[in-house]
């Protein structure tokens, strides 16, 4: 098994970058730790249990051109973003529920009508996740199919060993092209145990149970109690690395303009209003219904496909303390099977 | 706390409300707000230094009116808020049963005047830490300012969840949802940020009672509360105009004396 | 060194009293600075910030407001609004540390065409001065239309 020093992990990803590649690393603005892409390693930080935004924005950034016109002269130029080879990237630092998310957001976007974007990017990327030695009782990732140690997403997974370094699991092709070009920065070491050093995340619920209930709880009085205090805000779907919905948008003037890909939230009251003025989903509590059946019922139905990993960021992020491990807690306690 | 438990449970069983909107127990030791429709469950209630949460946003949620009338644990910038809320005509006076909480007082306010006499009585006062944020801020030149609002700003995504913390931001279509013409920019972008943030403060120039609520709900942790009170301190500065204090006082911004001062137009 | 810099200003102007003083300044003769772009609007009331804001967004390095005298507006009031709104306006702009040089608020009267001569000159020589305005750059959204 290899590992690696912390200095030299620092370097493998100076160098990375040094390549050409787009770097994303965790860094702290104010309070928060965000992925920002960076250039030097000086401001990566370590300390999180969880980053206040989610990594989708390597694969699903908050806004992005579908296509753009420019007039030049009499002749309009048009811009296809999708033609274009995207850059390569390097995601650092994402939890191993981070990655299992990214591998999901990828598997969504590319049912039915692939998309070319999300698609090409995902091929560009490779993900250097961390194992979490720390958790806090906002995770739930083992509830959801992940683990604090999961491989699955990852193309690097270290894990934090004594002295200072990392164990490092090459998982995929990706992950061995960066391992075996850099290889002098990795060490050989026998084989460990990694569980001894990864935190401790008590399975909360069962998603399979959860999935099974919610499949007769439409109806169920559980979602106007839980949703009282919900403001209706989008904090949770712009924190949560699997939530996909968008807007589109144009922008520009006559001259000169985009066609945008927005994230949305169904938390916001008029996202799904109609132009007739009927809104389909007209209380809180039906916009937080639909937040949790599709995330936990509606996609597995249709693509077996979790729609949570369970990082804990939407509990954490939420002004009200609409907590989705509780609610689901509920749900798998208090919904009847019929 | 005690006294707050007694005066819920007399409310609920006497029938004079039906729903308390308060604080209770929320997770991870945060308080989180609570609807408490029976005197059985009036022990639910916490008052103490979690709870920050401006509740006056709930008043008027369809959910909750549709409870029948409602009594609300509310700090000394709910209690302003409330003001300003009946001043702008989103409540009728005598709607709501006011439980002003501060520190372990309780008072019972039910009509415009009492409400006025608390408002006016207890000022709402920032955090230390905000009073040095403001301070910081306007110690700096404009160009310093500038690279710290767009530093902060570019953490934003857009969730709007300032806007649905804030009671007074009460608009049912806000103007970023209108799109003929499309006034504020949607995507997430700098200029976007900015559009918006821009508009939020000058839409609660002379109305923001400063409750901060806004900068605890922002996930990106953006002090964006400094806006609104630097609009509202405007206001109190060049109007002498305070929001919050009076029931039946006018909107700063859609009103106007003849004697208003500057020095810019030439 | 010359300056070749050849600011674009965008004034927003009230239908009564300063459109009405441009015109004068026309038949009057009186030349002045060509690089401003006058927008007629019914009244200084109706002038919204967001205009501003989207001038400076669409490449206006200046901009300038002006209207009626007080006590001199066609619609009794719609200036007094109007200066409320750039008093507040001007400060949050200031605050989150817009140069606010670039943009000119005044009272021209229907009277007034030397007056507006005099502004509009005087604002292309100060912004000239200044240079192109700042933009707020999109730095992610280049990035990525680069990118792909």
């Amino acid at each position: 098994m290899k590992s690696i020093t912390h200095d030299n992990l620092l370097k493998l990803l100076a160098g990375l970058a040094d390549e050409g590649k787009i770097v994303y690393a965790p860094v702290r603005k104010g309070q928060k730790v965000f992925f920002a892409p960076v250039q030097n390693m000086q401001p990566v930080v370590f300390d999180y249990i969880q980053t206040t935004e989610s990594p989708k924005l390597v694969l699903f950034p908050r806004y992005e051109p579908l296509i753009s016109f420019e007039y030049q002269g009499k002749e309009v130029k048009v811009d296809d973003p999708s033609a274009a080879a995207p850059a390569e990237r390097v995601l650092f630092g994402s939890r191993p529920c981070d990655a299992m998310a990214l591998k999901r957001l990828a598997e969504f976007f590319d049912r039915d009508i692939p998309d070319a974007l999300i698609a090409g990017r995902q091929k560009a990327l490779t993900v250097i996740s961390m194992s979490c030695i720390k958790a806090d009782a906002d995770c739930f990732c083992t509830s959801t199919g992940s683990s604090p140690g999961d491989i699955c997403g990852s193309d690097i997974l270290l894990t934090p060993v004594e002295n200072n370094g990392y164990a490092a699991e090459i998982l995929t092709g990706k992950g061995a092209s960066i391992a075996d070009r850099c290889s002098s920065l990795f060490s050989e070491i026998p084989e460990i145990r990694k569980e001894q050093y990864l935190a401790k995340v008590e399975k909360a619920f069962s998603h399979e149970e959860v999935r099974k209930k919610l499949s007769h709880a439409f109806d169920h009085d559980i979602w106007n109690g839980a949703s009282l205090r919900c403001i209706g805000c989008g904090a949770c779907a712009f924190v949560c690395p699997m939530c996909s919905c968008f807007d589109i948008q144009e922008e520009g003037t006559a001259k000169k303009g985009s066609r945008v890909r927005c994230w949305d939230s169904c938390g916001f009251s008029l996202f799904t209003l109609h132009t007739s003025g009927h809104n389909p989903r007209h209380n809180q509590s039906e916009r937080w219904r639909q937040r949790v059946m599709h995330k936990f019922s509606y996609q597995p139905e249709a693509a077996e496909l979790t729609g949570c990993v369970g990082c804990g960021r939407c509990s954490r992020a939420c002004p009200s303390d609409m907590n989705l491990k509780e609610q689901l807690q509920d749900i798998a306690a208090n919904v009847e099977t019929v | 706390m005690q006294a707050l438990h007694q005066k819920v449970k007399e409310l609920l069983e006497s029938g004079k409300v039906q729903v308390v909107i308060g604080y209770g127990e929320g997770s991870g030791g945060k308080s989180r707000p609570v609807f408490i429709r029976s005197a059985a469950d009036a022990a639910k209630l916490v008052w103490d230094d979690r709870c920050h949460q401006n509740l006056a946003v709930y008043i008027n949620k369809p959910e909750i009116k549709k409870m029948g009338k409602a009594a609300i644990v509310a700090h000394p910038a709910a209690v302003r808020t409330i003001v300003q809320m009946i001043a702008e005509h989103q409540l009728s006076s005598g709607a709501i049963i006011v439980l002003a909480v501060e520190n372990d007082t309780l008072e019972e306010l039910t009509d415009n005047s009492s409400l006025e006499v608390y408002a006016q009585s207890h000022p709402v006062l920032f955090p230390p830490f905000v009073v040095k944020e403001i301070e910081d801020i306007a110690a700096l030149s404009a160009a310093e300012r500038f690279e710290f609002w767009q530093n902060e700003l570019e953490k934003c995504f857009k969730c709007y969840a300032c806007r649905a913390a804030c009671p007074l931001c009460y608009c049912e279509r806000c103007i970023v949802e209108c799109n003929q013409p499309q006034w504020v920019s949607v995507p997430s972008h700098a200029q976007g940020n900015f559009e918006w943030h821009m508009n939020r403060a000058m839409h609660l120039a002379g109305r923001c009672v400063s409750c901060g609520s806004c900068t605890i709900a922002c996930p990106a942790g953006i002090p964006i509360g400094l806006l609104t009170i630097e609009a509202s301190r405007i206001a109190r500065t060049e109007f002498g105009f305070e929001p919050g204090i009076s029931c039946d006082a006018s909107s700063a911004m859609s009103s106007f004396r003849n004697e208003d001062k500057e020095t810019f137009i030439q | 060194m010359e300056n070749t810099f050849e600011p674009k200003i965008v004034a927003y102007v009230c239908n009564w009293c300063t459109y009405a003083g441009a015109d004068l300044t026309g038949t009057s003769r009186i030349k002045y600075a060509a690089n401003v772009r006058i927008v007629r609007f019914p009244c200084t009331g109706r002038i919204d910030y967001n205009l501003l804001l989207k001038a400076l967004a669409l490449g206006a390095d200046g901009i300038i407001v002006s209207g009626c005298h007080p006590n001199d507006c066609h619609y009794t009031s719609g200036n007094f609004h109007a200066r409320r709104r750039w008093i507040v306006f001007k400060q949050m702009m200031e605050y989150m540390g817009y140069d606010m040089r670039r943009v000119k608020f005044s009272w021209v009267s229907a009277a007034e065409g030397a007056k507006w001569a005099d502004i509009v000159n005087t604002t292309v020589r100060e912004i000239r001065e200044l240079g192109p305005a700042q933009r707020i750059q999109n730095e992610e959204f280049r990035m990525m239309n680069s990118e792909g």
